[in-house]
């Protein structure tokens, strides 16, 4: 039985769906960071990634193109930021509660519209092939490395580079500084001429986009297919990566693939001949984010201005 | 008499009691008529879908009795989150209390054999009681001591309580003949007795009606209902106060996971009589929108109870009659939160700003 874990085919198997498996992870994580650092906490993100997931599967077996399901997934994730963002920024509402009040909308929401589209029948629609894979020449005939690294699809080269740039932004680029004053000290950041509202809501709508690419990612390049139960805590997971990671790129990658590797070994575990059966293999994701939670992420700073209105001082 | 209206309108009583009323009535419409958008969207008639909704929930005897029936669980989970939320602790886990109150209530019905029922249904629900209690303990002590996140210990407990009675239900407890996903009958000793004949209205109803008043009692009244206030209003004021807050929100989550196990006990050995699969459909989930419609008090809890009840034992005849597909409930539940979480509806008017010197 040992054999079965520790040949070269399960090893490279195990380490290429780890990093298929942990890229949503970090698409989601990374919104939600540009959210949170601009001093907006949104709980909703696992409900907007059921509705990208919707969103882009159905797109996806209508248009058929694999960039207007990542698109609009992205569009209705934009459009679940704005309700965010007004709640909290226009009408200085409770951010905790409205989060949840997301989360349970676009789970309403993505169940009922996949029903009334795709109906009750058995047959249900599948995309003919998910996501191609790219290798790139040359490196990919690494043995382990090139299969893992250089033989994924572009969703999973354009995370990976996203997480330098992002990085670079919030280091380098005046925006990236801005959004970071009105997360940490709303108040100077106004005195100082920005308008904290603004950026605040452009900050949740970037934070709603990539909830949604990360969920249309799941039918459109992992799944094929659009289940009620798709997501399976990918929003959760993210928030926690977040808080793991210190709300720094680099961190949430690193906590990412942690995750990745719990639900590739998920997947794994049930295509053994282990006597283990499936209701504790689906937990592991689960008993992983709560021993994250226990050992590394307690208290958790975070800017100082997260899910605090801001509201200007009237004298 | 207009002299009276006015004179009503500006009274204490008013402001207390009448203003927030209609702003959690106002809520729910506003919430129900942007639901009835999305189900013309969906290209259903929604004033059918809500008269099926409203006639199947409370049409007769029958109905109000079934709907009654789920408002049982739905009012012992609010409550829970109720007092939870009062703490300001983020309880988002009593579907997976109310799971585990079920799971230890089903294990105390089938295998505890030779008891009068004067002793096995107490002793049912006293489990269930337990088991909601232990999962609610398992967060809040984290909290307390090592200052860990509840809304994601909570959820993630849901997700493993959830499959944990799915694997007891297939394995160990799964019944012998039927063998899909459902343990074998709890003893009859075990079960409530039914209140009115020809319907499933139990004597857990009264039960949950009873416990709401001593909830109510005791966040009026009592020491540690006073530092639940306490803390949830004002932390930093409750500490210098001398409230230990770690000690109050622990408290707090015990009596909030009971309830919830309660919720899920009574479920099991008053209505269910089997622990199922996923036997409650979201009743904890709903839980945190009928804590809020009723404003976080035991009394509004249960107003909005029964409302969410009615939106459940409707959702079925609604998707048979007027083709609305059942996650509409969630989907008018979410609305009514995010209504909800804007406690003052303060609209930034662009003549009132003013220049900070």
């Amino acid at each position: 039985m040992i054999e079965q874990f520790t040949s070269v085919v399960f090893l490279t198997g195990f380490l290429a769906s780890m990093i298929r498996m942990a890229t949503p992870i970090v698409i989601v994580a990374l919104g939600e960071m540009v959210t949170e650092r601009s001093g907006i906490m949104n709980l909703g993100i696992e409900g907007i990634v059921w509705i990208g997931a919707f969103a882009g599967f159905a797109t996806t077996i209508l248009t058929g193109s694999y960039i207007w399901g990542f698109l609009v997934g992205g569009i209705v994730g934009i459009l679940f930021g704005l309700i965010m963002s007004v709640v909290a920024v226009e009408f200085h509402g409770h951010q905790i509660v409205a989060g949840l009040g997301i989360w349970i909308l676009c789970n309403g929401l993505s169940g009922l519209l996949n029903r009334s589209i795709f109906g009750i029948s058995t047959e249900r629609p599948t995309i003919v092939a998910t996501l191609p894979t790219i290798p790139i020449p040359g490196l990919s005939n690494i043995p382990i490395i090139g299969e893992t690294l250089f033989n994924q699809n572009i969703i999973v080269y354009l995370t990976i580079l996203a997480v330098p740039l992002i990085n670079f932004f919030f280091k380098e680029i005046s925006w990236g500084l801005n959004i970071d004053a009105v997360g940490e000290q709303p108040r100077a950041a106004d005195a100082a001429g920005l308008r904290v509202g603004v950026i605040r809501t452009l900050s949740a709508c970037f934070g709603g986009f990539l909830a949604g690419i990360g969920g249309a990612y799941l039918p459109l390049a992992l799944y094929s297919i659009y289940t009620n139960d798709i997501s399976t805590g990918l929003g959760w997971m993210a928030i926690v990566v977040l808080v793991f990671g210190k709300w720094r790129p680099w961190g949430i990658l690193g906590g990412a693939l942690i995750f990745g590797a719990a639900n590739a070994l998920k997947w794994r575990l049930q295509n053994t001949d282990l006597p283990l059966p499936y209701q504790i293999t689906l937990m592991l994701p689960y008993l992983v984010t709560l021993v994250m939670v226990i050992f590394f992420v307690r208290g958790g700073s975070g800017p100082s201005a997260l899910a605090k209105p801001f509201v200007r001082s009237e004298n | 008499m207009i002299e009276r209206i006015q004179n009503l309108l500006h009274s204490d009583q008013m402001g207390k009691w009448v203003r927030p009323f209609f702003t959690q009535v106002l809520i729910v419409l506003l919430a129900f008529v942007l639901g009835g958008f999305v189900i013309l969207g969906i290209g259903a008639d929604p004033i059918a879908a809500y008269a099926a909704l409203i006639k199947s929930a409370f049409g007769n005897v029958n109905s109000i009795a079934e709907t009654l029936v789920k408002a049982c669980p739905l009012l012992l989970a609010g409550l829970a989150i109720t007092l939870a939320f009062r703490a300001e602790f983020w309880n988002i886990g009593a579907e997976g209390q109310l799971y585990m109150g079920g799971v230890l209530a089903a294990v105390v019905g089938i295998y505890f054999t030779g008891l009068p029922p004067a002793v096995h249904i107490p002793l049912a629900l006293i489990a269930g009681v337990l088991g909601g209690a232990i999962a609610g303990f398992i967060p809040v002590i984290l909290k307390a001591k090592l200052r860990v996140n509840e809304v994601i210990t909570t959820l993630m407990l849901n997700y493993i309580i959830i499959l944990f009675t799915s694997y007891l239900d297939q394995g160990p407890m799964s019944d012998p003949i039927i063998k899909a996903g459902i343990s074998r009958r709890l003893l009859e000793t075990s079960w409530i007795p039914i209140m009115i004949k020809g319907t499933r209205f139990h004597w857990g109803i009264p039960l949950a009606l009873l416990i709401t008043i001593l909830i109510a009692f005791l966040l009026s009244k009592t020491m540690l209902g006073f530092q639940i206030r306490a803390v949830g209003e004002n932390a930093r004021a409750a500490r210098v106060a001398g409230v230990s807050i770690n000690k109050t929100i622990i408290w707090t989550m015990i009596l909030s996971g009971a309830l919830a196990g309660l919720a899920g006990g009574i479920e099991i050995s008053g209505v269910q009589h089997r622990l199922i699969e996923r036997f409650s459909p979201g009743y904890g989930f709903l839980a945190i929108a009928v804590a809020l419609v009723g404003r976080l008090s035991p009394i509004g809890v249960i107003f909005s109870s029964v409302l969410f009840a009615a939106l459940i034992a409707g959702a079925d005849t609604m998707q048979r009659v007027a083709g609305v597909p059942i996650p509409v409930v969630y989907l008018i539940e979410g609305l009514v939160i995010i209504f909800a979480s804007i406690r003052s509806i303060r609209i930034r008017s662009p003549f009132r700003r003013k220049v900070t010197a």
